[in-house]
């Protein structure tokens, strides 16, 4: 990275080459079977929301007033048609987009702003965590799906908005590991030897905090995933998230309620679908934690 | 005594808390090391050696304790550093290592980044070098295939080679003093011994001047020019390691030193045990706060304070009582 490295020093090329931790902890996941068969699903899913639209059997937009609710099998609809005779196998793959993506970035944006609380109110300790902790109490009172709800309904309906209010929901929980996490990583002794050394404030929760705290809260923010994606989808079916005729499982399942009596198994497949993707995500977040466990 | 003290502790008082919860930690130590000297602090868990040492690095969290007295370690007065010259003052003058060497290392990088890392802080060079410089700390605590290890992570390292990693870590800045706090206890023997040589070894060739902290006697023997025996907070005897061991003066040094193994105890032979347990810091009791479990103690030894009686050349103990307590002990002295 800098001009240093080029020193032709034998040795110190040897440490240069030294497998990170990384690497570390890709090897171990690499053996581990039940979080690399996840995360094969989550891969899959991630190339439908990027490139699903390109390779759809049909149109996920064209309705067809004769062809409403095939069955699973159907001659052209591999997994039958929705209410207005839309193929669902096109629009499951197309949801895939809206659906992820509804799930990810609030977790992302939670991740990135609950870790900077937790970690600052976690370091500090004192007046500081008191106020910051006892703020984010408040808000964890609340039962999630409620708050996801409330402040989707204050701020209005719209997929900007449901990001927002889902945003909110995560910080609080995602702050309260962060400042557990770090609450304990400041006990260490390693901190203690790292100010014996002469590390400020700063270097320490640089190297030391960061280091050892992003992790776990990366681990517990991506087992939030899923349920990021079922609450988003909950928004969605009480209309608060995505609009019609958008593809966006939750939306799906909502719209194709009516149909629960006359086909059954096409009402659930978009269901399905978030069942796999949510369970895939936990799965992950439970293969990258024990990857990450060091001291194996 | 020489001119040439490295560490100076005059009257050092350290209070954990306020009010009636105060635990008074350290109670008026005064301590001269001089450069290119050891010098062991012993005593019982809880009689404050930790509690010193920390604070000449003033690690202590400054909201929870007072700390008053004087500290000079190489000509800074380490009480009123400001803090970044406190950060500065650490690890390049003074540094320490830990007891476990497991905890004390970063479980997320490797030994050679951390080393690394201290060096690149306090000396601003470039990677590269600071790469070169660790390569030469690993040699000189003498870990096996250095360049390989330096890639090792805490976890990969036996307790032995971790140490010595701590102490190449604690080295990175090439201080003048080394503290060092109960650096064997969570090592097996064998490997004990070769630690302490390796730290006599390097107190010998960098010319550094350490301060140990153990209640291993048998290791304070091995590294030490000099040995403390601290109690409650104060230091209560103190002299010259051959002095201490063949003719302790004060009652707990004597009882400390009975209370060893030596050699292999006969079948049924009890190894002595001084009874009672120390006070409690929070409220100690008048006059000497070894009387309570003391052989030796009278009626006034139980008020005042004790003060320290110098016996002969750089050897002093913290008691009324010295002058029957050369004499070898019999069941007769009253009690």
């Amino acid at each position: 990275m800098n001009a240093s490295l080029s020193i032709p020093a034998a040795s110190v090329a040897a440490i240069e080459q030294s497998p990170g931790y990384w690497s570390g902890v890709f090897k171990r996941f690499l053996r581990d079977r039940v979080a690399m068969i996840a995360a094969v699903v989550v891969l899959v899913l991630v190339l439908l929301a990027l490139f699903g639209t390109y390779v759809t059997p049909a149109d996920p937009y064209q309705s067809s007033m004769l062809k409403r609710l095939k069955p699973i099998g159907t001659e052209g609809f591999l997994l039958g048609t929705d209410e207005l005779g839309r193929d669902m196998m096109s629009r499951l793959m197309v949801g895939a987009r809206l659906s992820l993506f509804m799930g990810i970035t609030p977790v992302l944006f939670a991740f990135l702003i609950g870790s900077v609380i937790g970690i600052i109110a976690g370091y500090t300790g004192g007046w500081l965590n008191t106020a910051i902790m006892r703020t984010v109490d408040v808000f964890y009172a609340f039962p999630s799906v409620l708050l996801a709800i409330a402040l989707s309904g204050a701020l209005g309906a719209g997929i900007g908005n449901a990001l927002i209010s889902l945003t909110l929901v995560f910080i609080p929980p995602i702050c309260r590991v962060a400042e557990s996490v770090t609450a304990q990583v400041r006990s260490r002794d390693y901190v203690e030897a790292a100010r014996a050394s002469g590390a400020n404030a700063f270097a320490i929760i640089k190297t030391h905090v960061l280091g050892n705290v992003l992790g776990p809260i990366f681990v517990y923010a991506t087992s939030l995933i899923a349920v990021s994606m079922i609450l988003a989808s909950g928004l969605s079916f009480l209309g608060l998230g995505v609009k019609p005729p958008e593809p966006e499982w939750g939306l799906m399942l909502n719209t194709l309620r009516t149909a629960i009596y006359t086909q059954p198994w096409i009402a659930a497949l978009p269901g399905l679908m978030i069942f796999i993707t949510s369970i895939s995500f936990n799965m992950l977040s439970d293969g990258l934690r024990s990857a990450m466990d060091v001291k194996q | 005594m020489s001119q040439d003290a490295i560490i100076e502790i005059k009257d050092l008082e350290v209070v954990f808390g306020s009010g009636s919860a105060a635990v008074r930690a350290v109670n008026g130590v005064t301590l001269r090391v001089e450069r290119g000297q050891t010098v062991a602090l012993i005593g019982e868990s809880g009689s404050g050696k930790s509690v010193t040492l920390r604070s000449l690095l003033r690690l202590h969290a400054p909201k929870k304790t007072t700390i008053k007295g004087n500290i000079r370690v190489a000509g800074h007065d380490v009480l009123s550093l400001s803090s970044s010259a406190l950060s500065n003052f650490r690890g390049e003058v003074c540094s320490m290592i830990f007891q476990e060497p497991l905890l004390a290392l970063d479980p997320v990088y490797s030994v050679g980044d951390q080393i690394v890392e201290s060096i690149q802080r306090h000396k601003g060079c470039s990677r590269a070098e600071a790469n070169k410089k660790a390569l030469e700390l690993f040699e000189r605590v003498k870990i096996p295939s250095p360049e390989r290890r330096l890639a090792a992570y805490p976890h990969e390292m036996s307790g032995g080679m971790r140490q010595r990693a701590m102490i190449a870590l604690a080295l990175a800045c090439d201080p003048q003093v080394l503290l060092a706090d109960e650096p064997t206890t969570a090592l097996d023997a064998t490997v004990q011994i070769q630690i302490l040589l390796l730290l006599r070894e390097l107190q010998k060739t960098l010319g550094l001047s350490i301060v140990f902290v153990t209640h291993d006697i048998g290791a304070a023997v091995e590294v030490a020019d000099r040995i403390a025996v601290m109690y409650a907070g104060q230091i209560v005897e103190e002299g010259d390691v051959r002095t201490i061991m063949r003719a302790p003066r004060h009652p707990y040094t004597k009882a400390l030193l009975q209370s060893r193994a030596h050699g292999s105890l006969d079948r049924g032979q009890r190894l002595a045990t001084i009874p009672g347990a120390p006070p409690d810091l929070a409220k100690l009791p008048p006059g000497c706060a070894f009387a309570p479990r003391c052989t030796y103690a009278q009626d006034e030894c139980r008020e005042g304070t004790i003060a320290l009686i110098s016996l002969g050349e750089s050897h002093s103990a913290r008691c009324r009582r010295t002058d029957v307590t050369h004499l070898p002990h019999t069941e007769s002295v009253e009690t």
